[in-house]
Parts: C-alpha cells; sequence; structure tokens
C-alpha cells in the first residue's frame, strides 16, 4: 500500500477516534473558547481588544495545539498502538502524515470557530474581499502547525516527561507561525490600518514554513520514533 | 503483497545460525542458532534477561543482526528487517489497539493497511470471536482477554504470519488463557508459525509442540514438549 494511502487511512483513523471521544468538542473548544474570553477580561477595552484580536486567536489556536498534539498521540500510546505501527512497518513518513493530515483537520475547525468567537466577542468585521488571504492563511499556518505538532508529540510520546517538555519544544518552534499568521490576518481584517497586500508576503513566509517542517519532519519521525 | 515481495520457499520460517544481537553495548542474544518450521508453536523458556524478548524483537526485524545469519521467512535480517516487519506480528504486554475505537474499527484498520478485504476482516474477527456480541463495543470497555482476541484478529487481518507473543498470558484469567490457547492453536492449525516467550511453564507447556531454553542470550536446548506428546507425534515424527 502507498505511503500517501497509509497516511490517509491513519487520518481517517484519528478522525474517527475523535469523532468517538469527542475530545475537540468536549474539552478543545471549550478551553479555546475560555481563553477568549479571560482574554477580553485581561483587555477590557474595546480599542485594545480589537487591535490585538488576531494574535489572541493564534495565541489560542496555539495553546490548543498543545492539547491536541498531546491527545493525538496519548491515543497512539496508551495501548502501544504507536509500537505496533512501527513493528508492522508501516511507512513512518506514512504515520507523519497521516497524523498531520488528522491534527490540521481538527485546527481549520478550531480556527473557524475560534474566528467567529473573535468576531462576536471582540467586534472584529471579515471583509469578503480578505476572505481569499483569511483562507489562504488558515490553510498555510494550520499545515505548519500540524507538521511542527506532529514531529514534536512523536518526539515527546516516548518520554516520561511529555506533558513538559511538548510545550517546551513547540511553543518556540511555532513562534514564526505566530507572527506570520497574526500578520497576514491583521491584513486580512484590516487591523492597525493594515491592507489585504500586506498580508501576501507574510503566507509566502507561512507556505515556506508549512514546506521546511512538512518534508524536514517527515524524514525525521522515523528516525525519532525508532529512538 | 507480500507474494510478490517474499522470495523464494520460506523453509524454515525461522532461521538463525549463531546470531548476535546487541542493545546498547550489551549482546542480549551472543550466538543464538533457532530453526523453526511452518505451523509449529515454539516456547521459549529462561530467566528474566536470558534473551526471550531480544529473540523475539530480533525476528520482528526491529533490532539489527550484529553477526551470525539470521532469517525470517526467507528475509535476511542483516539487509532485508525493515522488509519481515508487514509478515509478522509481535504481540508484547501492550495490544495495540485504540481504546476509543470499536473492534471492528481496530480490525479494520489493521487489515486495511495491508489492503485485507471486508471479508477476511471479518472472517479475522469470526476466528477470534469478536464478530458478533463484541464487533460494536469500544475497546475500552472490553476485558483484557477480549482485548488480547481483539488483537489477535489484527494479526490475523494484517496476514501476520510469523506471531511473536511475549507473556501472553499475563494478565489474564483462566477462561480467557484457556481462550487464547484454542485460538493459537488453531492458528498454527492453519499455518501460522508461533513464537511465545513465558514463565508460566506449565501453561506455556501444554501449548507448545516445541521447548526451547534460551540462557544467557544463547539457545541451550531445544526439546520436544513432553507435557504434551501427543501433539509432539502428530507434529514431529
Amino acid at each position: 500500500m502507498s505511503a500517501w494511502r497509509l497516511a490517509r487511512l491513519i487520518a481517517r483513523k484519528d478522525l474517527r477516534v475523535e469523532v468517538r471521544s469527542r475530545v475537540i468538542t468536549n474539552q478543545v473548544l471549550p478551553f479555546a473558547g475560555v481563553t477568549m474570553v479571560i482574554f477580553a477580561f485581561a483587555l477590557d477595552a474595546d480599542s485594545v481588544l480589537q487591535r490585538v484580536a488576531p494574535g489572541l486567536v493564534w495565541l489560542a489556536t496555539m495553546f490548543s495545539l498543545l492539547v491536541l498534539v498531546q491527545r493525538s498521540f496519548a491515543i497512539e500510546t496508551d495501548d502501544g498502538a504507536l509500537d505496533a505501527m512501527r513493528v508492522a512497518g508501516v511507512d513512518s513518513r506514512a504515520i507523519f502524515f497521516g497524523k498531520a493530515l488528522g491534527l490540521a483537520a481538527e485546527l481549520i475547525v478550531l480556527e473557524v470557530v475560534l474566528l467567529f468567537a473573535a468576531v462576536i466577542l471582540y467586534g472584529q468585521t471579515i471583509e469578503v474581499g480578505s476572505i481569499v488571504l483569511l483562507v489562504t492563511t488558515l490553510i498555510a499556518a494550520t499545515c505548519g502547525l500540524a507538521a511542527v505538532g506532529t514531529l514534536y508529540g512523536g518526539l515527546a510520546a516516548g518520554f516520561r516527561g511529555r506533558e513538559t517538555l511538548l510545550p517546551l519544544l513547540t511553543l518556540p518552534a511555532v513562534a514564526p507561525v505566530l507572527i506570520g499568521a497574526t500578520r497576514a490576518v491583521e491584513a486580512a481584517l484590516g487591523t492597525a490600518g493594515a491592507v489585504v497586500s500586506d498580508g501576501w508576503p507574510w503566507v509566502g513566509m507561512l507556505i515556506v514554513f508549512a514546506v521546511a517542517f512538512g518534508v524536514g519532519g517527515s524524514l525525521a519521525f522515523g528516525p525519532l520514533v525508532d529512538e | 503483497m507480500s507474494a510478490a515481495s517474499t522470495p523464494s520457499p520460506p523453509v524454515p520460517v525461522v532461521a538463525l545460525d549463531d546470531v548476535v544481537a546487541v542493545i546498547g553495548r550489551f549482546p542480549a542474544l551472543a550466538g543464538a542458532s533457532l530453526s523453526v518450521e511452518r505451523s509449529e508453536i515454539v516456547l521459549l523458556r529462561g530467566a528474566n534477561g536470558a534473551g526471550k524478548t531480544t529473540l523475539l524483537r530480533l525476528c520482528a526485524g526491529l533490532l539489527p543482526v550484529e553477526r551470525g545469519v539470521g532469517r525470517v521467512l526467507g528475509f535476511d535480517l542483516a539487509t532485508q528487517r525493515t522488509l519481515v516487519r508487514p509478515h509478522v506480528g509481535l504481540l508484547g504486554h501492550q495490544n495495540g489497539l485504540y481504546l476509543d475505537l470499536t473492534v471492528r474499527d481496530n480490525v479494520s484498520f489493521w487489515g486495511d493497511t495491508v489492503g485485507a478485504t471486508a471479508a477476511e476482516i471479518d472472517a479475522a474477527m469470526g476466528r477470534m470471536g469478536v464478530a458478533d456480541r463484541l464487533a460494536d463495543v469500544p475497546t475500552r470497555t472490553l476485558s483484557a482477554g477480549q482485548r488480547r482476541r481483539t488483537s489477535l484478529a489484527c494479526l490475523i487481518a494484517r496476514r501476520s504470519q510469523v506471531w511473536l507473543l511475549d507473556e501472553p498470558h499475563a494478565g489474564l484469567d483462566a477462561d480467557a488463557r484457556d481462550e487464547l490457547d484454542a485460538t493459537l492453536r488453531q492458528a498454527a492449525a492453519a499455518g501460522a508459525t508461533i513464537l511465545v516467550a513465558s514463565h508460566e511453564l506449565e501453561r506455556a507447556g501444554t501449548l507448545a509442540t516445541r521447548t526451547v531454553d534460551v540462557v544467557a542470550g544463547q539457545v541451550r536446548a531445544t526439546t520436544p514438549d513432553v507435557a504434551n506428546p501427543s501433539t509432539n507425534s502428530e507434529r514431529e515424527p
């Protein structure tokens, strides 16, 4: 079976686990929602909230990413399924891309909900002319986050202190995504006087990041998991 | 898939000749030699740290051969150990299941990794007795024995030809152990080759067609199973 078909199989399995366990709906989305509300309490001034809303959306996404990645690898290690895949000779690139694909699907849902939360809680408006930039930003940033999360989630899965290790590894690595995605969404939403054309260079950076971590992660994942 | 990539007739299924395998800098196998034919159930007997688990992991293609010659299903463990993995199933202390998924979901997933048909998946579940009442039950809610059977159904759905079982009776009650033994005999009769590492000699001895002593990383003695002479005479003329 080709690596791509195996990757889709693994992604489908991860999403099926999510449908059965409802961790996103029962835990991750409420966590992200509470984070957004807490931000609103902390920055209780409409002008400040509107200015920093894109950054808050991505910060909430980053924190939720950690929960999603922990969960994504917990299901693999609870009963030794990741080891079983390795023993079964499942291509490590397929495992990497499959896990990343499943994670990306979950992240997209989360980001859309968070954007709507920003519209409702922080008074943001989304213009029709900025939708292409917004969607492209979401996709590019999501791919980068999913690749980093899968790579470091796989690495941390084998360690006893993985709950602490994962944020320590992941948050610095996704800092470029936080910066790029925030600037691009600022441009899409017209925050702080930014215009749509300001966002595209940041999208380019997000794409380069996603490709670099996608390729690098697929190559490094096998040896990391084997160790 | 497997037929195309499997080299010429693999007789014996497992053939180790003076094999050395190293974990870190420690020679966990120090010149082990063993030959296992198709449909045999071989009990690996030995003290903790003797090398039983290492022997299983080597046969699963998880450890490199440092010296000697090792072949499983005709694949050279020195140069083709990743190729042998899809053809063997290693069951350790964990079952390799997704606890939020149902029995059917799990068996289907593992079967799908090798392109198994729906009929093969149903047959695997049927053979392990998890096809009807248990099929749509989340594995998290199953008993230890039921999970073990589900895991073995996954091995069958994966078309594993060699089953490498490390303490398969651990954590099972008497009924579940009986079920497991019956399952393994059935699998061997259907053509699977089974290596079992166990400390429960009375239990595993009645199951095995041959017993092998593993001492200090070497296979010291290989004897027909005296506890089960009738089976021995059938399988080893």
